[in-house]
């Protein structure tokens, strides 16, 4: 089977696989999500309606306030968690909170990375190269 | 790449200094490496954003697993205060908290006095606690309070999420990365305005605009065209804006702050084009918190907690009057100027007039949506572009307008 590749930085956590959820549209968990049904919950949020839990989410930058570094820990201790973060840009936040929540985390890639992957799409994250590989 | 560790960081690493400080500077290790930092820097305050909201069940088990520790390996190592809290203790059954979240509170509130924390429950201690001075590394964990003090006094502090700020107070430093180190504190963008903003809101509004366009945490924007000095609560409502809409932790403004004196010597080589800004923009952004209708349930003065001021000028507006019997009024301020305003006799003239006014805590960091659902809110009112960016999410309708038109919506019982 092909496989491509796109190399971001070195990141956090350890490695993961599962279905891609993408929007070029940013990320707080406080701003953006309605964390007890695990769905997108900002009305402007262009995955508005959508749950991420489980799903690799793909996003352009974190932004926001700071509640992101003790959430994604709570919504992990639920099973409410994404199952890793894929971004353009973290920014400290995001960085602690995958961290202190062990979410795995990914920024700073070749070029967009909501560019290079689809909604559905199967991706093996691996944080320790900052590589990640999609089955195509 | 490897941090650069001293004899102190080895020794909290390898758990010579108990289970706290090893959680703390492994975590802190791993955030630093994921920037870059070569090394630790020390912090002389931490400041701590932690309500229940946020920590959850998972997040104060953790803290109480810190309190239980013996006293030499739980306490922090340098003055350490908090961010609004999730609940106030004081006023929690007139806005109908649940009970369940306010005991929630009082776990966590107990934990971190355990651990030495002083329970400031602020987000502008910047105004009310103990300002930095130019040059100090801290570790501030509010979005709010990491641009104030960057920008305004040139102080260096990156945005230190609650796990981050207390791992920070145990260890007394910080990953040297970001906002820490000479080269990212330089402008990347122009920003010129054409038309100063005339109040709170809209120097709020200016604050999102510009935050709107920032592209990363790392850019850095510079505002031409002040005519005014602006005030610190001007400078507060437009720099917690600016970081809530865009991921900023840094501003320059030219004559204004202290890094600043003038556009040449704050950017590396030539300026970038600057991007203008006038009132038309501004009232734009106003418009798109515009209703098709007049309904309003709550009213909201918080996000920064007000100013002693700003409470000042409420309770001018307020003096008199009597909000409507379908509408609430809710405010938030710091402990210390609850007290001053008791003091002062402006606690009265707000209360009299059938507003809340609540202390240490904020409105979207005490449960917003159960809140919402529990009291009936949905149209929510208020003048802080902060607040209106965030609440979106918790299901209400935000509107955006400045304070005096606020209240009088408020006494109308519609929007006005």
């Amino acid at each position: 089977m092909a496989r491509t590749v796109i190399q971001g930085h070195p990141g956090i956590g350890v490695r993961v696989s599962g279905p891609a959820l993408v929007a070029h549209d940013n990320f707080s968990a406080r701003y953006d999500l309605n964390r007890i049904e695990g769905v997108f919950s900002r009305p402007t949020h262009k995955l508005y309606g959508e749950s991420y839990v489980g799903k690799v989410l793909v996003l352009n930058i974190a932004k926001g306030g700071v509640a992101t570094a003790w959430m994604l820990r709570e919504m992990a201790s639920r099973n409410m968690a994404p199952l890793a973060l894929l971004l353009n840009w973290a920014n400290p936040i995001i960085a602690q909170g995958a961290a202190f929540g062990a979410v795995p985390l990914v920024d700073r890639f070749e070029a967009d990375i909501t560019g290079l992957i689809q909604t559905g799409e199967d991706v093996d994250i691996d944080p320790s190269t900052g590589r990640v590989t999609l089955s195509r | 790449m490897a941090m650069n560790l001293n004899d102190a960081e080895q020794a909290m690493l390898a758990g010579k200094m108990g289970p706290a400080r090893h959680q703390a500077i492994a975590q802190q290790i791993a955030v630093g490496q994921f920037f870059d930092a070569e090394d630790f820097v020390p912090v002389t305050q931490a400041h701590i954003m932690a309500d229940t909201e946020s920590l959850g069940e998972t997040g104060v088990t953790f803290l109480e697993s810190l309190a239980s520790l013996p006293e030499d390996q739980r306490r922090i190592s340098i003055p350490t205060i908090t961010d609004p809290r999730g609940a106030d203790f004081q006023s929690y059954q007139r806005i109908n908290h649940d009970p369940a979240y306010v005991e929630l509170e009082r776990r966590a509130d107990r934990a971190f006095r355990a651990l030495g924390v002083l329970m400031t429950d602020t987000c502008i201690n910047y105004q009310t606690v103990m300002p930095p001075v130019r040059g100090e590394h801290l570790a501030m964990g509010d979005t709010g309070v990491v641009i104030y003090s960057n920008s305004v006094f040139g102080a260096r502090t990156n945005y230190e999420g609650g796990p981050s700020a207390l791992a920070a107070a145990l260890t007394g430093r910080t990953p040297r990365y970001g906002f820490h180190l000479d080269e990212n504190r330089r402008g990347t963008r122009i920003f010129r305005i054409k038309d100063q903003p005339r109040d709170w809101s809209e120097w709020g509004a200016l604050g999102g605009l510009i935050g709107r366009r920032m592209g990363s945490y790392f850019e850095v924007p510079v505002i031409e065209g002040v005519t005014q000095p602006p005030t610190s609560d001007d400078l507060k409502h437009f720099g917690a804006a600016m970081a809530s809409f865009g991921s900023t932790a840094l501003f320059h403004m030219i004559g204004v702050t202290p890094e600043a004196p003038d556009t040449k010597s704050i950017f590396d080589g030539p300026p970038p084009q600057a991007e203008i800004i006038g009132s038309n923009a501004i009232e734009a952004f106003f418009g798109e918190y515009a209703m098709a209708d007049d309904a309003l349930d709550v009213v909201v003065f918080a996000a920064p907690q007000l100013s002693l001021f700003e409470l000042n000028r409420l309770a001018d507006l307020l003096h008199g009057k009597r909000v409507h019997d379908a509408v609430s009024v809710i405010v938030a301020t710091s402990p210390e100027n609850k007290r001053g305003a008791e003091r002062m006799g402006l606690d009265d003239k707000i209360t009299n007039a059938g507003a809340i006014l609540l202390e240490g805590v904020c409105f979207y960091q005490m449960h917003a949506r159960e809140l919402g659902e529990a009291n009936g809110w949905r149209r929510l009112m208020t003048n802080s572009a902060k607040l209106a960016n965030i609440i979106g999410g918790y299901g209400y309708e935000p509107v955006l307008a400045d304070m005096e038109r606020c209240i009088a919506s408020a006494v109308a019982g519609r929007i006005v």
